[in-house]
């Protein structure tokens, strides 16, 4: 038997990289990390153990309705949080619609992620008239609040979707206006880089070896201008969560039938000044667990990222 | 921006300089703004509930919803479609004009000029005609009962003023006539319009030259709309505001367990219920089952009208067995009896129809009427409980409400008040008739039923009240029999005032009447 | 340059011409306004009648041509609902939105200046770790969250500020001001730190990042060395290097501050365009919306067009590779 070399897994190498020595140091980013992956595991793993599918009209009941959170006098097991005024379970109703923000927030970035350096590149790459169409349209994009594009496309989505569809629709409604909105923000990033980064020598040299732009654009350029855009995209996922709470709270986003956390402050809100605290506080203090902790984890690449402050 | 509203401001800046709220001022926090200071300009139940305050009708109801003599002393019918009106005489407008027959012409040919957007309100009217500077005739379309009950409603302008600035044909967007009385007012009622910044306060003093004797001790009204329910309720705790028409029903045992605030409840004369389309198909396409009666009759066995009652309405809405009001005349007692829960009647129903896993969509609007959304959202639940498969479909009522009107609801929310005519021939007229030229204009289902149609027909020429209530509420009860649309409800009203206010008028048309409210000394 | 500028110029009105398109296909299509301006006992006939006469029946593109040559004049029609005309109602709120924009603007800038010096300074102490770590809480907390908080801690709780509306105002010519009177002062603060706690941290983040780069630099390392006192350094030296990106930020931030300012001019009944605007679609004010859509866009593209043509103007490379 002689001894094999260790192979150098992905694995190792992310072990040895500056990165993951700079999250090890955080206490911030490791306190982040883990309360983010408690929330995730939490909420996706929500329909195994809790006592009702808030989303499933038949299972709610006035019955139930208006208990208080079980420590306190009139709470009702298995009511852990307590109950709203349709006799939905809080912490249900929590980790049901945290599912739903998380998979809004992701796929919203995901998108504008696409779309972004997509058109980021094309504009900042070959500049000229590409670039003053596709910045004027996200200039135009920028010229209109998040709020006012959301309530044009839910109109004409709603619109053009059958009855059965809409309410299914409305998740993806959000995510189109969020990325309608977002995808600019990486498409300036990504093209004031790339307009930066042509002009330098690699580049040119690339350019003169008659390296294909789109190589350029993807093997050469593109790399050199993801970290903000790493960092960007961290920080809008929080951002896009907290659009969408927005929207729901103005009562333009996800419906009363399978709330997110938004939506749930906006019913509840309606009983804050009533005594029943208990149906906005939860949501509230979700929602904001699971910002924090995506911001504090952006903040900290941004910091880990940064070449000129290590 | 024009120099009238430049000179509004500045009166602002006046009375602000001057500085103090005396005990007298009576601040009033509003569930929303009126719509203008014209009441002509729009029709809107509220807006002309405030105006009441600025101006005044040829007659008004009194403080049992009784019509009693305003700017009209007396009055007779001369023919069968002519009445005569003796004015009273001495009343002053607010810029000390005096008041005669020539402003009522004015005023009538104003509301019911084609441009008007409230000569809806004035259905009957032909034209009228000055006798003497103190009389005034009035020719309607044919013999018609509720005259008086629609002019309680329609304000009357001081004509010179209306011709001083141009203002003879009503406000109309669609031809952008700019009107000043949209901005300004002069009326003959109780309070002076001081100045108005629309959505932010409108200031009214007292009339000091009010022909009748005032029963407030009010020197002056602060009206500033705050629509937001937490913001209305945090502003009357904090003892911001004095009065609120809309105190949230949720909030009224946190209101009146503070002791600077008193809450004042009632059921007002709107019924909320439920209509059905009655098309051949649902908006999906597939046939509708809802022009079956035994369906609608499945539905309403499937709810369980108390509950709702009881946990959404906090026990404080008045459970409806017919479309109207007890105080709505032609109403029957024995017609109001709530639709009884009755989940294995319903099971039954569902199951010989087929009915089991039916799709339908529900529309309601969630700033309309009070706790609809949660309304809709629990009926969704029990009916989906029962084996139906109800969507709902919830938004703010300017896009609910298109839905509703064109027949793209299968199931819609509804309310009707009666208002300003009092009396149920405006809901079986508007509501229950089938769709012709003038009747059935809210008739959303699209439901036809003839024999209803011939009593209400026959009910609006004539003049004997008990035999025209009798035939009305014959045809109400086709309405119970045939569940053509399902009450649930009488909504509660609950005023909510600071201890400032020692005694307010509340009425069961929900209307503020300051008029007769005193503030404490 | 003339070049340039035409071309930036030529370029902001395209993006308006671009954004009255969109303002007047949205709203065209959304809600039916005949509905909101009819009562209970209007009949079909006068339904149709109003439809006509609001020009509802012509051809879309007809519409369109009609909507922008009053835009241009400023002629955004008459508000459905107030029936008074647009441009003077949003004249009337203007004043309001503006004096709460740029006063969360300077609770911004004096607050988060300072803050992001600090942070910078003396990173890695408990203090500003402390201080990054609430600066994120401020950025997670979303407005509408902040307002009502602040509504409860202030209004009901300790009842020392109002919790709506913005007191007596006092106008000046055209403009309205609450800066003037006790109660306009006092109604003004609760919005405004709501509106700006979001920015705060902006500006903080932005001056700490800065700060750090500038700190490094050579000619900070320099002035030490010359014996130059630390306070002098800081924000004499660096704070004035990294001004210029605070003051873009700033600048072109005030556009989206004013689309913000909806939330929280819907928590506070804050009588500004925002609350005007969310009236409008509950209203399906058309007019009204179409309106703030243009004029919030305006706002935006002119100071974005700014911020560039100072830039070109400052770094001629920026010029020669895009002019």
């Amino acid at each position: 038997m002689t001894a094999l070399p260790q192979p150098v897994t992905r694995l190792t190498r992310w072990r040895q990289s500056d990165l993951w020595w700079s999250f090890t140091q955080s206490k911030a980013a490791m306190f982040a990390a883990g309360l983010l992956a408690f929330l995730v595991i939490t909420a996706f793993a929500a329909p195994l153990y809790v006592p009702q599918n808030p989303f499933d009209p038949a299972q709610l009941t006035l019955l139930n309705a208006e208990y208080p959170p079980i420590w306190v006098e009139g709470g009702q097991w298995p009511f852990l949080l307590g109950t709203d005024t349709q006799g939905r379970d809080i912490l249900s109703a929590i980790l049901y619609g945290s599912r739903v923000s998380i998979l809004i927030g992701l796929a919203s970035v995901f998108f504008a992620l696409v779309v972004g350096l997509g058109t980021g590149l094309v504009a900042g790459y070959y500049g000229g008239l590409i670039e003053d169409a596709l910045m004027r349209i996200g200039d135009v994009l920028l010229s209109i609040p998040t709020i006012l594009i959301a309530i044009l496309v839910s109109a004409i989505v709603r619109e053009l979707l059958p009855t059965h569809l809409r309410e299914v629709g409305a998740a993806g409604v959000l995510v189109l206006a969020i990325v309608l909105s977002g995808w600019v923000q990486y498409a300036r990033t990504v093209r004031a880089q790339t307009s930066v980064e042509r002009g330098k020598e690699y580049v040119q040299a690339a350019q003169l070896l008659k390296v294909p732009a789109r190589r350029i654009m993807f093997r050469h350029i593109l790399p050199n201008t993801l970290t903000p855009i790493f960092v960007a995209a961290t920080l809008n996922f929080g951002m896009a969560i907290l659009t969408e709470a927005t929207l729901s709270f103005l009562g333009i986003g996800m419906p009363a039938s399978q709330p997110s956390l938004g939506t749930l402050i906006r019913l509840g809100n309606q009983f804050l000044f009533s005594g029943m605290w208990w149906i906005t506080v939860f949501p509230v203090l979700q929602l904001c667990l699971l910002v924090v902790a995506v911001n504090l984890l952006g903040d900290w690449l941004r910091d880990a990222l940064n070449p000129k402050l290590r | 921006m024009t120099k009238t509203r430049a000179s509004l401001l500045s009166c602002v800046a006046i009375a602000c300089l001057a500085g103090d709220v005396s005990a007298e001022t009576l601040r009033w926090g509003a569930a929303r703004d009126i719509n203008s200071l014209d009441p002509y300009s729009y029709g809107s139940t509220f807006t002309i509930s405030f105006l009441n305050h600025v101006y005044e009708g040829l007659v008004r109801y009194n403080e049992n919803l009784e019509i009693e003599p305003a700017l009209a002393t007396e009055w007779e019918v001369l023919e069968g479609n002519v009445w005569r009106f003796k004015l009273r005489e001495g009343v002053k407008f607010h810029d000390g004009a005096e008041f005669t027959a020539d402003d009522v012409v004015a005023s009538l040919t104003r509301v019911s000029h084609p441009d008007s957007p409230l000569r809806g309100n004035l259905p009957a009217y032909v034209s009228s005609a000055k006798v003497d500077d103190y009389t005034v005739d009035i020719t309607v379309n044919g013999t018609y009962p509720l005259l008086l009950n629609d002019l309680t409603n329609i304000h009357i302008f001081d004509g010179g003023w209306l011709a001083e600035h141009k203002a003879e044909v009503p406000t109309d967007v669609a031809k952008k006539v700019e009107g000043y009385p949209t901005f300004n007012a002069n009326g003959t009622g109780p309070f002076i319009v001081e100045s108005r910044v629309p959505d932010s306060k409108t200031v009214l003093v007292v009339n000091e030259g009010w022909w009748d004797a005032p029963k407030h001790n009010l020197t002056k009204i602060e009206f500033m709309p705050i629509a937001s329910d937490a913001t209305r309720v945090a502003a009357l705790l904090s003892g911001e505001i004095d009065f609120t028409e809309k105190a949230p029903i949720q909030d009224i045992p946190r209101l009146e367990a503070t002791p600077a605030v008193k809450v004042l409840e009632g059921s007002e004369l709107r019924t909320i219920m439920f209509g059905f389309s009655f098309a051949d198909t649902l908006r999906d396409g597939k046939p509708n089952l809802f022009k079956d009666k035994k369906m609608r009759e499945a539905l309403a066995a499937a709810l369980d009208l108390p509950l709702i009652q009881q946990r959404v309405m906090r026990g404080k809405s008045r459970l409806a067995g017919t479309v109207i009001a007890p105080a709505i005349p032609g109403y029957d007692e024995a017609l109001d009896t709530p639709s009884a829960y009755d989940p294995d009647k319903a099971a039954a129903l569902i199951k010989e129809l087929g009915a089991e896993g039916y799709e339908f969509e529900i529309v309601c609007a969630n700033d309309m009427w009070l706790n609809e959304e949660e309304i809709c959202n629990a009926m969704v639940s029990m009916l989906t409980r029962a084996g139906l498969k109800p969507v709902l479909s919830i938004g703010p009522n300017a896009v609910q409400q298109v839905k509703q009107t064109n027949g793209e609801s299968d199931m819609f929310s509804f309310g009707w008040a009666n208002e300003p005519m009092l009396d149920s021939y405006s809901i079986l007229l508007q509501v229950f008739h089938s769709r012709t030229d003038n009747a059935g204009v809210f008739n959303w289902g699209g439901w036809v039923y003839p024999e209803l149609d011939k009593l209400v027909d026959a009910a609006a020429t004539e003049l004997d009240r008990t035999k025209r209530l009798g035939m009305q509420s014959e045809a109400l009860k086709i309405v119970k029999d045939e569940l053509i649309m399902l009450p649930f409800h009488q909504q509660p009203m609950a005023w909510a005032t600071s201890d400032k206010v020692d005694a307010v008028v509340q009425l069961s048309d929900n209307k503020g009447r300051h008029w007769l409210t005193r503030m404490a000394e | 340059m003339i070049v340039f500028l035409v071309k930036r110029l030529a370029n902001a009105a395209l993006v308006m011409l671009v954004v009255a398109l969109m303002a007047f296909l949205i709203f065209r299509f959304v809600g039916d306004p005949v509905q909101l301006m009819v009562n209970e006992q209007t009949t079909q006939a006068e339904r149709d009648a109003l439809r006509e006469g609001l020009g509802l029946n012509d051809p879309v593109a007809v519409q369109f041509l009609r909507f922008v040559g009053n835009a241009v004049q400023g002629d955004f029609g008459v508000s459905y609902r107030n029936q008074q005309e647009v441009m003077s109602l949003i004249a009337e709120r203007f004043p309001a939105t503006i004096e709460l924009v740029l006063l969360a603007t300077v609770i911004s800038l004096v607050v988060g200046v300072p803050l992001g010096v600090i942070t910078a300074i003396h990173r890695g102490t408990w203090f500003s770790e402390g201080l990054q770590f609430l600066s994120i809480i401020g950025v997670s907390l979303p407005s509408f969250v902040i307002g009502i908080l602040l509504i409860l801690i202030f209004s009901v709780i300790l009842n020392v500020l109002p919790a709506f509306g913005r007191g007596e105002v006092v106008s000046i010519g055209w403009w309205t001001t609450g800066l003037l009177t006790q109660s306009g002062r006092a109604a003004l603060i609760l919005p405004a730190v709501a509106l700006s706690l979001y920015q705060i941290t902006l500006v903080m983040r932005l001056v700490r990042a800065e700060m750090m780069e500038v700190l490094r630099s050579d000619f900070i390392k320099f002035a030490r060395a010359r014996g130059v006192p630390r306070s002098r350094v800081h924000y004499v030296h660096a704070l004035r290097n990294c001004l210029m990106p605070v003051v873009t930020m700033t600048a072109m931030n005030i556009g989206s501050l004013i689309a913000f300012a909806l939330i929280t001019e819907t928590v506070f009944q804050w009588p500004g365009m925002g609350m005007l605007f969310i009236q409008a679609v509950t209203f399906v004010d058309i007019p009204v919306m179409a309106a703030y859509l243009c004029i919030v866009s305006f706002i935006f593209v002119a100071l974005n067009t700014l911020v560039d043509i100072a830039y070109a103007l400052i770094d001629p490379r920026l010029r020669a590779a895009r002019g």
